[in-house]
């Protein structure tokens, strides 16, 4: 059985302007341990798709179709209900860490209550655990550094440490929202193999959300490219950069400029076929 | 080239803040922002300028322009140095060299209409042009990168981020200027509008034979887009070169470990490169 199986979600924004369609029809599956890149532009509805399985859409937002997790129907379940998930086994990170850490409390405090509610752990248990989560992310000097607040934390230190949080309960699966974004490259690089090593690790399977085709290379087994809301190719990661099959995805790895080739001039990303296939 | 004069000479130039160094008794210490920056400019050349966030690259911009003051080092313009201009001067020399900034919306003035932004340059910089010749300008500015004339009426919000892009780049090239720098322009925008602009900016360059510095973290772009590439780290030029030489055979250990860190859409190269990578931070780490 799957560890993650979506079936045609859709979800719908309620706006002053009507009705939004932000994803239309998403589909994927998603096996135990195993990685998969979800990869679009702006707009694209990537990111909405992935909240919806935590029940994190805004107020305004509806879902549906179907999302099973471990063999249970996860989508629209009361918060009540989500909280044996978030966290304890699905966990997130977000793009921007200084906006998802509280800046008022210690790392110490805000990782030890995530033990201590899920785990119920004693308060040095969970301060040791937690300890050993930041060394597992390569922090150093975790054991004094895990004491101080997060503005004191370099942005890359700052997302490792939400790594470390969303690993504390060692769950089943592990979706990252841009986690690369706000980041210098070479930090980026830095996480990216973090990550590679700690679902190795750890065995956990990862949804990698991100506009950046690059860095999904070597990195996820699976990649699904969204455009509009709907998916517009879902293969293996290798076969895709072999040989894309969708216009749209050839457009994206051509309009990038590459370290190891040289190019003229580049191709930009042609829309016909959202014309072609009629649904402009 | 080395025959040519350099339209902009940048010698030993270095710009420093005073900052609190923290406490209540409120000491303070010196950073060093940008240390003695050198390099020269031609004619109709692009210079990219890459490094990591708080390496300098902006301020060093900044600087260049006297939007900031230097703190020792010069910058020479045509031959006069910025430092010593008169504001009837820096005036002249704002006219000559224009920016593009990062964020597309928040650098154009929400109350203001397309039109009136691509226009502003021109008011202040030639007062003498007729409001029709004004017109007739701004007209032709956005027919040249790429915006309908129906939009000359809306407002910022009303377009999309690769077109608020086109905008910042109407306005900057309105006065006919000399030197346009692009600070991380193009870092905000997804990848199919990014290659858009690029694109845009290399045809208008060769057009009018206007020189860049192009500012960005992202050596794969400035690499595609600029002849001479210098990467700045701490404040300091480590390496600077031909684009193709700096991106293939790297020099200083930044360069290397940067050049590394840059994705390649390519898996088996990808995971041949996480290995060179690790090997890298390996040396870094015994290194300190």
């Amino acid at each position: 059985m799957a560890l993650l199986e979506v079936k045609n979600l859709k979800i719908d924004f309620l706006t002053h302007d009507g009705t939004v369609h932000a994803v239309k029809d998403l589909s994927y599956t998603l096996e135990k341990g195993k990685t998969l890149a979800i990869v679009g532009e702006s707009g694209s509805g990537k990111t909405q798709g992935a909240f919806a399985l935590m029940g994190l859409l805004p107020k305004n937002g509806r879902a549906s179709g179907s999302v099973m997790f471990d063999g249970k129907e996860i989508l629209n379940l009361p918060t009540r209900d989500l909280r044996a998930y978030r966290a304890e086994r699905i966990g997130i990170i977000f793009q921007d860490p200084m906006t998802s850490l509280n800046p008022y409390l210690r790392i110490s405090r805000q990782m030890t209550e995530v033990l201590e509610l899920h785990r119920g752990m004693s308060h040095s248990a969970a301060l040791a655990e937690s300890v050993r989560m930041l060394e597992a992310v390569r922090i150093p000097d975790a054991k004094n550094r895990v004491h101080m607040y997060p503005h004191e934390f370099s942005g890359g230190m700052r997302q490792r440490v939400m790594i470390a949080m969303a690993l504390l309960c060692s769950p089943e699966l592990l979706i990252a929202d841009e986690p690369t974004t706000a980041l210098d490259v070479t930090v980026q690089a830095e996480i990216i193999d973090l990550l590679v090593d700690l679902q190795e690790d750890f065995n956990t399977a990862i949804i990698l959300i991100t506009h950046d085709l690059g860095i999904v290379a070597g990195t996820c087994e699976d990649t699904l490219v969204m455009f509009d809301g709907r998916v517009m190719e879902y293969r293996k990661t290798a076969d895709i950069f072999d040989k894309a099959e969708h216009p749209y995805t050839q457009g994206l790895l051509a309009a990038v400029p590459r370290l190891d080739r040289k190019v003229e001039r580049l191709s930009t990303v042609s829309y016909d076929f959202v014309a072609a296939k009629g649904e402009a | 080239m080395t025959d040519r004069e350099p339209i902009l000479k940048v010698r030993d130039l270095s710009v420093e803040f005073t900052i609190s160094s923290g406490g209540f008794f409120g000491g303070t210490k010196i950073l060093r922002a940008v240390k003695n920056v050198s390099f020269d400019l031609y004619q109709g050349e692009t210079l990219g300028i890459v490094g990591e966030s708080g390496c300098g690259k902006s301020t060093l911009s900044r600087a260049i322009i006297r939007l900031l003051p230097a703190t020792s080092g010069e910058a020479v313009w045509l031959g006069s140095d910025i430092q010593k201009m008169n504001s009837n001067e820096l005036l002249g020399l704002r006219k000559d060299i224009q920016m593009i900034f990062q964020d597309p919306l928040a650098s154009l003035n929400p109350r203001m209409t397309a039109g009136d932004i691509i226009a502003e340059p021109l008011k202040i910089h030639m007062p003498n042009v007729s409001k029709a010749e004004r017109a007739t300008r701004v007209a032709e500015m956005m027919q040249k990168v790429g915006l309908l004339p129906n939009m000359i009426n809306k407002y910022p919000h009303e377009f999309s981020g690769g077109q608020c892009q086109r905008i910042g780049i109407a306005r900057a090239l309105i006065t006919n200027p000399k030197l346009i720098i692009c600070d991380e322009a193009v870092s905000a925008l997804d990848v199919s509008i990014r290659a858009q602009v690029v694109n845009l900016l290399m045809d208008l360059q060769k057009e009018l034979g206007i020189s860049l510095l192009f500012i960005s973290h992202d050596i794969a772009v400035v690499r595609h887009i600029a002849q001479r590439i210098m990467v700045l780290y701490f404040g300091e030029v480590v390496e600077i070169g031909e684009a193709e030489q700096v991106t293939m055979d790297p020099h200083h250990d930044y360069t290397k470990r940067l050049i590394a860190s840059v994705p390649v859409p390519d898996p088996k190269v990808e995971m041949e490169r996480r290995e060179e990578r690790r090997r890298l931070r390996k040396t870094a780490a015994a290194a300190a």
